[in-house]
């Protein structure tokens, strides 16, 4: 190597500031609140050759780790092929096919080279989650989706922008096919303008460095991030290690969907084999191949967050293809659960595998849900319409070094729940409880965190509800000899009665009018360690606060005496 | 006042830091400055203020202000020593406090741990409710209110929060529980909800409420034991105490808003560049503050710091009171080196803390950190070794170097070193660079200010990092706090949230909000009995385009805008912060600010060294010389900083020691001697 070891460890972290840039600048342009707030955006660098990912932003959304490579890596194969026009400086692609490397339809992403002396360095991609892409529903989640034309408009590579201009024909097509279309404009420069700002922070980093030190410290640190993963690997004693996880349902076929996974540890390096998990369902609970891929890794990077996000860290993770499997849906299956929910239950099996290797690093499962519910209504005196949207979090898994955190956000994600003060403001809603939800933990010795219990209620007009949640049948598993965690539960109270929706964790459409309800109960962490082993201490102190009652104590710990209450 | 009329009189600045107890004792009558640095007592604070006064020589009966920068507060947020403090809440949500924002601690790893502030069964709700209009859907249950405070009382709580949601809208609730309260329950330390922030976001103001009233006994306490004492010693005037904006409130009440007190450290410093900038005709500084285990970066335009009202404290934390937004990023002296699994050299994140510190403190480290890289280069005086630390040798630093750096690096022990800082260098200048963009600003339209114990030792390397021009080092950089509280503002910051389409807003509202907020400044500053030079009314507004989440604050250049004005002030700023224009988009006013800044006598900094000891020639300030690492070692002249001469000018390599702080100057770098003693360098290679 003729790259000094510093020259390298500067160029790494220059190429993680022009991401990191590209993140900030993104968020704070924005206007969605799913992407200004919630941050459910990513930026990142990605080879000219192969797409293969380079860099990418720490700010990131987890779920989007390692995804823009295959989108990317596709533009450039139909590029060769012919079948996608060739770029010219200024261009901008917007791509959001989830079968062209994708996630779900709502996730658009924008990819752009990166030119140096008239030919492409690099590529720069972005992805934003947008509000809507038109389809039945408002929002994309549609739980009773039986093809993806139903869950919105599908885009394959166009150049969105030519030549530095927004060309004004492809837009006028995107916005007549999705709603409230006029405020698109803000994200769509949003989202241009930070990858121009990745642009110039990147041409910057070339000029000072020179164009082959900076190639050369690409390829150099995608092998030293490779090594530095098989290094960690290493510490797996070889084997194989099986855990399966399970959806509620499809949404439509109100039966479980099983991920199926073996983990087979060889010296530095594991397999992940897929092979039983369900086969493609009805529903739109299916994942396309670079969202399993990306559910994989991040579950991997949860468990060893000092690597750093490159195509070098996932070298050593080989993901046999699920094709057959739910896991590896094609066109025209229906795929808006694969970001949110399906992601997760796929790092859920991958974190209850490892857990047994690693018991000091791998955690018992989190809720793992994003916990969607949808509500979008009218107020006709008002002449006004409304789309809100509520997720929550849930309890975390225990661990080697104590309790679960309680409404962790979701496995996949970063983003802060909007304040019930908030929704009050913008929606004709009221909330009549926002609490913890009692006896919710797995036990454990360190038990898992407590999930969320929310009640909300129609004040005005009429409205329809949708869910998109999981872990209704059964919770987050506990780990080493730690129970399971409370269940998801969601309880609407339509004209006076109560009921729970048929697939438990995912409905579509529930007419609500005034005075109607919903309260919605998420699902608490697994526990870690057998119950019996809990310090009675910890177990008096959950009683006393009446996170969990007095029998459920006695029930599950065999402690605290009576004598001790 | 008495005597205060005209500018002039004797000023005590004390500040506490985490190590050391500042004094700067500033007599505008005789001309004179004096210093004093003492080991903090973290006990009580009072005691290291005390020996300060005495390191000093300092009368105190003969002041006629003490200005007091405490971390009572800080210490404990930070290390959770707080007062036993109870909640009422509205039916439903009194778990707001322990559910958060559903969050965890990093974006990557899912173990981590989270404490509420205040314990579940001391959090008690009471049926009563507020709409988001203001309008009230529930009456208060008064008699359920009594019945929770009889709970609080009876469980021993010294304070308690009343928080009820969507007080911000409509107090009346919070107002009279807290008549009731102080009916029934006289002695105890209120805070409401509404009281501190007047905005939505039921937790983050919740949680200021709670940081507050479970810091003000602790505060009040402090305050006036410490008033007691400097009142036995004959001093017989107001005690201020800084707070967080970096302005500060008399001791005798600065106990009912404790919480603006809690980084109001970070920000004395602050105010102090901005004043030495002023004076020094840099107006645009970016503050660099690298003190043992991390760096404060602050941001000032146009003599004025950034200030937030979002700061999260820790994880989870959140204090939503007006603050100098100040920011711990990256590094400090004691961060560790490490060569990882990819074969990479790291500096950071881990540190080697105050103990065992780095290995040239000589407490038993025996990692490789910044501190050591600087010793092992000849940048700080290894010939001091045996003054910090007894029995380590230099020697015994440079084995750590080549062993656990050089050795995997192939490179031999200065070679590590040098890697070490360059690394280091490069990384906090990415942090910097970072928090200048997430402010809207390109950091080369600024000059670095360098302050803290290890700041202008790093300061000219960072500088040619970012591309900035100018490096300016104060006078006495150890002691900035401590000048802050000499020369900051009294200031008081009013927001009013109206949030309405900038179409629909009626006008004569705002410029209403703009008059009341002015008039309540103007009251507060005069109850300060606190001789100010100049009475300063900044209005602005937050704007933002409808659907956009994020705020942008435009400043106002009077407070009676049109909406017109309002409208392309806006568009003015969105452009120059994103270069984008949106007329597709209407805009709407979310908050009216006004801050009222009462600024002190003007402070001549001259007098920060001593005119009597400076030498006639650099040759004469000159104490020797000594081999320092610049890619090679080259024999590089030291100067001691009192003896320069008045017209100095030096061009690196070059050293400049003083007190508790070295300034280097790499080769080409050019410094000038101002007519305050600051150095203005100017940083070599900037194009």
């Amino acid at each position: 190597m003729t790259l000094d070891p510093i020259t390298l460890t500067v160029i790494q972290s220059g190429l993680q500031q022009v991401c990191d840039e590209m993140d900030l600048s993104f968020s704070r342009a924005a206007f969605s609140p799913v992407i200004a707030e919630a941050n459910d955006r990513s930026d990142g660098i990605y080879a000219a050759e192969d797409g293969s990912l380079i860099a990418q932003g720490s700010m990131g959304l987890p779920v989007f780790v390692g995804v823009m490579q295959f989108s990317t890596a596709q533009i450039i194969k139909m590029i060769a092929a012919g079948s996608v026009i060739a770029p010219e400086p200024g261009d901008i692609y917007i791509v959001n096919d989830p079968y062209l490397g994708g996630t779900h339809l709502m996730d658009v992403r924008f990819a752009m080279p990166v030119w140096r002396d008239g030919k492409i360095f690099c590529w720069l991609s972005n992805t934003g989650h947008w509000p809507d892409t038109g389809g039945a529903v408002p929002g994309g989640f549609s739980a009773s989706a039986t093809a993806v034309e139903q869950e919105g408009l599908r885009l394959p590579p166009v150049r969105l922008f030519k030549q530095g201009t927004l060309d004004p024909e492809i837009y006028a097509i995107i916005c007549s096919n999705i709603r409230v279309a006029d405020q698109r404009i803000g994200d769509v420069k949003a989202q241009a303008a930070a990858l121009y700002v990745g642009q110039s922070r990147l041409t910057r980093l070339l000029d000072r460095y020179g164009d082959d030190t900076v190639r050369e410290a690409i390829a150099e640190l995608r092998a030293r991030a490779a090594q530095q993963m098989r290094a960690h690997i290493a510490q797996i004693p070889p084997g194989t290690y099986r855990a399966s996880a399970f959806i509620d349902s499809d949404g439509v076929v109100n039966e479980p969907l099983e991920i199926r996974l073996a983990i087979t540890a060889d010296s530095d390096q594991l397999t992940f084999d897929f092979a039983g998990s369900s086969a493609p369902c009805v529903g739109p609970m299916n994942s396309v191949l670079a969202t399993t891929h990306s559910a994989v890794y991040l579950a991997m990077r949860h468990i060893f967050p000092d690597v750093p996000i490159s195509a070098g860290a996932f070298e050593p993770l080989n993901i046999l293809s699920p094709e057959g499997t739910f896991l590896d849906a094609r066109y025209p299956r229906p795929v808006s659960g694969c970001a949110a929910e399906v992601s997760q239950r796929i790092a859920e099996a991958v974190f209850a595998a490892l857990v047994g290797p690693l018991p000091d690093l791998v955690t018992a499962s989190p809720a793992g849900s994003s916990g969607n519910f949808a509500l979008g209504g009218e107020v006709p005196e008002e002449g006004r319409s409304y789309v809100m949207y509520q997720i929550s979090g849930g309890g975390y898994g225990g661990y080697a070094g104590g309790d679960g955190i309680s409404n962790g956000c979701s496995t996949i994600g970063i983003s802060k729940a909007p304040p019930v003060e908030i929704m009050e403001q913008q929606f004709p809603v009221l909330y009549h409880r926002y609490a913890l939800h009692e006896g919710s933990a797995g036990a454990g010795k360190y038990r898992g965190g407590f999930g969320l219990d929310y009640e909300v209620e129609v004040l005005k007009g009429t409205a329809r509800a949708s869910f998109v949640m999981d872990h209704g049948r059964t919770g987050p598993q506990g780990a080493l000899g730690g129970e399971d965690g409370g269940a998801n539960r969601v309880e609407v109270t339509q004209g006076g009665k109560s009921f729970v929706p048929e697939h438990l964790s995912k409905a579509q459409d529930i007419a609500l009018s005034a005075g109607d309800r919903v309260r919605v109960r998420t699902p608490g962490g697994g526990g870690y360690g057998p119950s019996a082993e809990r310090d009675p201490a910890l177990v008096a102190e959950d009683v006393r606060l009446g996170r969990i009652t007095t029998e459920a104590a006695q029930r599950v710990y065999g402690k605290p005496s009576p004598d001790d209450c | 006042m008495t005597g205060t009329n005209r500018l002039g009189g004797r000023f005590a600045g004390i500040d506490v830091g985490g190590t050391f107890t500042d004094l700067l004792h500033y007599d505008s009558k005789a001309g004179q400055v004096r210093l004093a640095k003492v080991p903090t007592t973290q006990d009580n604070q009072a005691d290291g203020v005390l020996a300060a006064l005495d390191a000093a020589s300092v009368d105190a009966a003969a002041l006629d202000l003490i200005v007091h920068g405490t971390t009572t507060t800080t210490n404990a947020v930070l290390e959770r020593r707080l007062c036993k403090t109870g909640l009422i809440t509205t039916m439903g949500f009194r778990d707001v406090l322990e559910l958060g924002r559903r969050t965890r601690p990093q974006a990557y790893g899912m173990s981590g741990q989270f404490r509420p502030l205040i314990p579940r069964d001391l959090r008690l709700e009471v049926p009563q409710r507020m709409l988001a209009d203001g309008s009230e859907y529930r009456a208060l249950d008064e008699h359920a209110l009594r019945a929770a405070l009889r709970q609080l009382r009876d469980e021993g709580c010294e304070s308690l929060v009343i928080h009820f949601l969507h007080a911000y809208a409509n107090p009346a609730h919070e107002l009279r529980a807290g008549q009731i309260a102080r009916d029934v329950w006289p002695e105890v330390n209120l805070t409401l909800g509404h009281a501190l922030l007047s905005e939505s976001r039921e937790y983050e103001r919740g949680v200021t409420a709670a940081v507050n009233a479970s810091v003000q006994p602790l505060l009040r306490r402090y305050v006036e034991r410490l008033a007691d004492r400097l009142a036995a010693r004959g001093y017989a005037r107001d005690l201020l105490v800084m707070t967080g904006n970096g302005g500060m409130v008399s001791a005798r009440i600065v106990a009912e808003e404790a919480a603006k007190t809690v980084m109001s450290g970070p920000a004395s410093g602050v105010m102090a560049a901005a004043f030495t900038g002023r004076r020094a005709g840099i107006a645009d500084l970016l503050t660099y503050d690298m003190g043992g285990t991390s760096t404060d970066v602050a941001m000032i335009r146009g003599a004025d710091p950034a200030v937030s009202h979002e700061i999260e404290v820790e994880y989870a934390m959140p204090i939503h009171v007006p603050m100098v937004d100040v920011r711990t990023v990256g590094a400090g002296g004691g961060s560790i080196a490490r060569v990882n699994a990819a074969g990479l050299l790291q500096v950071g994140p881990d540190s080697a803390g105050s103990t065992p510190g780095p290995i040239c403190y000589g407490r038993g480290g025996t990692e490789p950190t910044i501190a050591d890289a600087n010793m092992v280069l000849g940048r700080m005086d290894p010939g001091k070794l045996n003054s910090i630390s007894g029995d380590i040798s230099i020697a015994a630093i440079r084995d750590s170097f080549a062993g656990k750096l050089g050795d995997p690096l192939g490179l031999d022990a200065q070679s590590a070193a040098a890697a070490v800082l360059r690394v280091a260098n490069a990384k906090m200048a990415d942090a910097v660079r970072m928090v200048s963009i997430s402010l809207g600003e390109d950091p080369r339209d600024f000059a670095l200010f360098a302050f803290g114990g290890a700041g202008p030792l790093h300061a000219c390397a960072i500088a040619r990092e970012l591309g900035v021009p100018r490096v300016l080092v104060p006078a006495r950089p150890g002691i900035t706090n401590a000048l802050g509280c000499i020369v900051a503002d009294l200031r008081h910051d009013y927001v009013q949230t109206i949030n309405t389409p900038l179409d629909e807003c009626g006008m004569a509202a705002v410029h209403q909000a703009f008059a009341h907020q002015t008039e309540e400044g103007r009251r507060a500053i005069g109850r300060e009995k606190v001789n100010i030079a100049e009475l300063r009314v900044v209005h602005s507004v937050d704007m933002r385009f409808i659907g956009q989440t994020h705020l942008l604050r435009v400043p106002l250049p009077g407070p009676a805008p049109t909406r017109e004005d309002l409208q392309q002030r806006f568009e003015d700023a969105y452009f120059k912060r994103f270069q984008v224009t949106l007329p597709e988009i209407r805009a709407a006013l979310v908050n009216v600010n006004t801050s009222v800044i009462g600024r002190r006598p003007e402070v001549d900094l001259s007098l920060l060294i001593d005119a009597d000891g400076r030498r006639n020639t650099l040759a004469e300030a000159q104490t020797g010389t000594r081999p320092v690492w610049f890619d090679d070692w080259i024999d590089t002249p030291i100067y001691w900083r009192d003896h320069l001469p008045a017209q100095a000018t030096l061009t690196g390599p070059a050293i400049v020691e003083q007190m508790d702080c070295t300034l280097l100057l790499e080769p080409g770098d050019r410094a000038v001697q101002d007519a305050d003693g600051n150095l203005i360098v100017t940083v070599a290679g900037q194009g």
